[in-house]
């Protein structure tokens, strides 16, 4: 006992490894509460709501096991749903990081007045998105902006948010022309960090500039293109407010992607039990598509720090 | 890919750089000048580049239709605390998750990174519920609470991670041997070093807040506790028509002021974004 309080003496229980973790707990405190709090708790929730059949009129919470679940696999929308979210999903991330590479080439150049379009180009990442979508939904009128510079050259513009095709691409195309920006800087960022010696070395070679952007330039940037691609389609899986101003899902069913249609049935419809079952549905996909690009980096990503 | 170019590329480059800025300028310019037009000449064959008639009444109309200044002020300073408030959260996780040695810090961290897998779209109906509960709808608590301390900070603490993780530690171990304790050399050793990073964060949740929609269509239902995305929306005659220049109008004053300062300051902006992406 007389040596264990002498230790005690010699060495005080607030040791600095001590005083340093409980600073390391005290400091990510705020952090990991909010995430139990905001995250894990909800996302339990979710999961607990999606087996409930949930009246909010009758006030009526029952037990329904599986039944939400049930409902989703025979729920005739759904289909089309996956595929509204698929093909917006997958022609946003093709048209938004083609068009960043190609502006993030043509940026990279020595040409005076440069900072002038990469301004330019950027700016539609600050402008509001209500505000931009509003501007686009008022071009896409049937009598709007796009379709009268259209019938100054004699053609005649489609109603761009009211036919199934043409609204999906109006919905892509807003947003990709809202975001490329981000994207761009990225790749214009990835440019720049490609040694110049690589392209020194190979004009040596004889190399053509097509040759030395596919040989040197795309393997160079591939950590920064597999990054991109992965904030982009996990942004694109959250797309609300544009469906919901540009085209209200419409027509039809064919621009209503998952996130929009969860909205329609848990807040328009109230059904919060099927909703919440939606909700399970669009983590699952996150996760696995996250999950996916997080394995292909092994195989396309050509180095890594 | 820097090479010198010759005249005819260079003048190719840039007529290749014009037009596809068209449609990056263009819907800014059109909803400028189109929110000074008269209903009437809104929707004119052909379209008026430049408005043959002004009618800046539309701006006073937006102020009589919308508790506007009520709104504009809700988004202002929800977007300032939210981002005041990441930067305080973010940068001392980030800076525990770099720096301090405590057990089970990798675990956590991973927990702490679910929140990138799980958009707030995911939990909108329980978050709903539980906000609920707390008497909170209506309120602006769930547009502060959950983007300071729930998913949309992840991003923010990871980037503060990746910063501090990259900064060397020479100076820190100085100031330890000098006795210094941990909050001091948070705050006047690595935070100011920080500063790039910060401006990051700072930038990109500002603008996260000050677009964000679903969550305050969710959220709020009273006029004047809307936030300005909801309150574009709401610009619609008896007839639920969008009147349009009005709408414009307000879209206008929404857009401007973020713009400007962007033009100010848009190397700070592009390069503190390009910092991120870099260190990400």
């Amino acid at each position: 006992m007389t040596d264990h309080s002498a230790a005690n003496q010699k060495r005080p229980f607030w040791t600095i490894a001590r005083k340093d973790a409980a600073a390391g707990y005290l400091f990510i405190a705020p952090q990991l509460l909010g995430i139990i709090t905001f995250v894990l708790i909800p996302l339990g929730l979710v999961f607990y709501y999606s087996m409930h059949e949930w009246n909010v009129l009758a006030n009526t919470f029952t037990f329904v096991g599986d039944a939400n679940y049930q409902m989703l696999l025979r729920d005739p929308n759904l289909p089309p749903v996956l595929l509204a979210s698929a093909i917006f999903s997958a022609g946003l991330v093709v048209l938004n990081l083609s068009l960043a590479l190609l502006l993030a080439v043509l940026l990279d150049q020595k040409l005076k007045g440069i900072v002038v379009f990469r301004t330019l180009f950027f700016s539609p990442v600050v402008v509001s998105l209500v505000a931009w979508t509003i501007v686009w939904s008022f071009l896409l009128q049937a009598n709007g902006g796009i379709n009268g510079i259209l019938a100054v050259f004699g053609i005649e513009g489609p109603n761009w948010l009211r036919t199934p095709t043409t609204a999906m691409i109006s919905v892509v195309v807003v947003q990709v022309f809202k975001n490329v920006g981000l994207n761009m800087i990225l790749f214009l960022a990835a440019l720049q960090g490609v040694p110049k010696e690589l392209y020194e070395a190979a004009r040596v070679d004889g190399a053509s500039p097509f040759k030395q952007f596919r040989r040197i330039t795309l393997p160079m940037i591939s950590p920064t293109i597999l990054l991109t691609s992965i904030i982009t389609i996990v942004g694109s899986l959250q797309v609300f407010a544009q469906i919901a101003i540009l085209t209200k899902g419409g027509p039809g069913v064919s621009t209503t992607v998952l996130v929009y249609y969860l909205y329609q049935q848990a807040f328009q419809f109230n059904f919060f039990g099927y909703g919440s079952t939606l909700s399970i549905l669009l983590f699952l996909i996150v996760a696995v598509l996250t999950f996916i690009q997080w394995q292909m980096r092994k195989r396309i990503v050509f180095y890594e720090n | 890919m820097r090479t010198d170019l010759s005249p005819r590329l260079r003048v190719a480059l840039y007529g290749l750089m014009c037009v596809l800025l068209i449609p990056f300028v263009f819907p800014t310019w059109w909803m400028i000048t189109s929110s000074v037009k008269p209903i009437s000449d809104i929707f004119a064959f052909p379209p008026d580049l430049w408005p043959r008639r002004f009618d800046f009444s539309t701006y006073s109309r937006v102020f009589e239709l919308q508790p506007f200044a009520q709104q504009y002020w809700n988004s202002a300073y929800i977007a300032a605390i939210v981002t005041a408030g990441t930067m305080v959260v973010s940068s001392m996780a980030g800076y525990a998750f770099a720096r301090i040695k405590f057990p089970f810090s990798n675990a956590i961290f991973m927990i702490v990174l679910l929140g990138l897998l799980i958009p707030s779209e995911v939990t909108i109906v329980p978050l709903f519920q539980m906000f609920l509960g707390w008497g909170m709808i209506n309120t602006h608590w769930p547009l502060i609470l959950v983007p300071i301390f729930g998913a949309p900070s992840v991003f923010a603490t990871f980037v503060m991670r990746q910063f501090f993780i990259a900064l060397p530690g020479e100076l820190e171990e100085a100031a330890r041997v000098d006795g210094l304790g941990r909050f001091k050399i948070f705050w006047t050793i690595a935070l100011p070093l920080a500063k790039p990073a910060l401006g990051a964060v700072a930038i990109f949740t500002f603008l996260h807040s000050w677009n964000l929609y679903l969550e305050p269509i969710v959220f709020l239902s009273s006029t004047h506790m809307f936030t300005l995305p909801q309150a574009l929306t709401q610009f619609t005659d008896a007839y639920g028509g969008a009147m349009w220049n009005i709408q414009l109008a307000a879209a206008t004053m929404t857009a401007i002021p973020v713009l400007l300062v962007f033009i100010v300051a848009q190397k700070q902006f592009v390069e503190g974004l390009a910092h991120t992406g870099l260190k990400g």
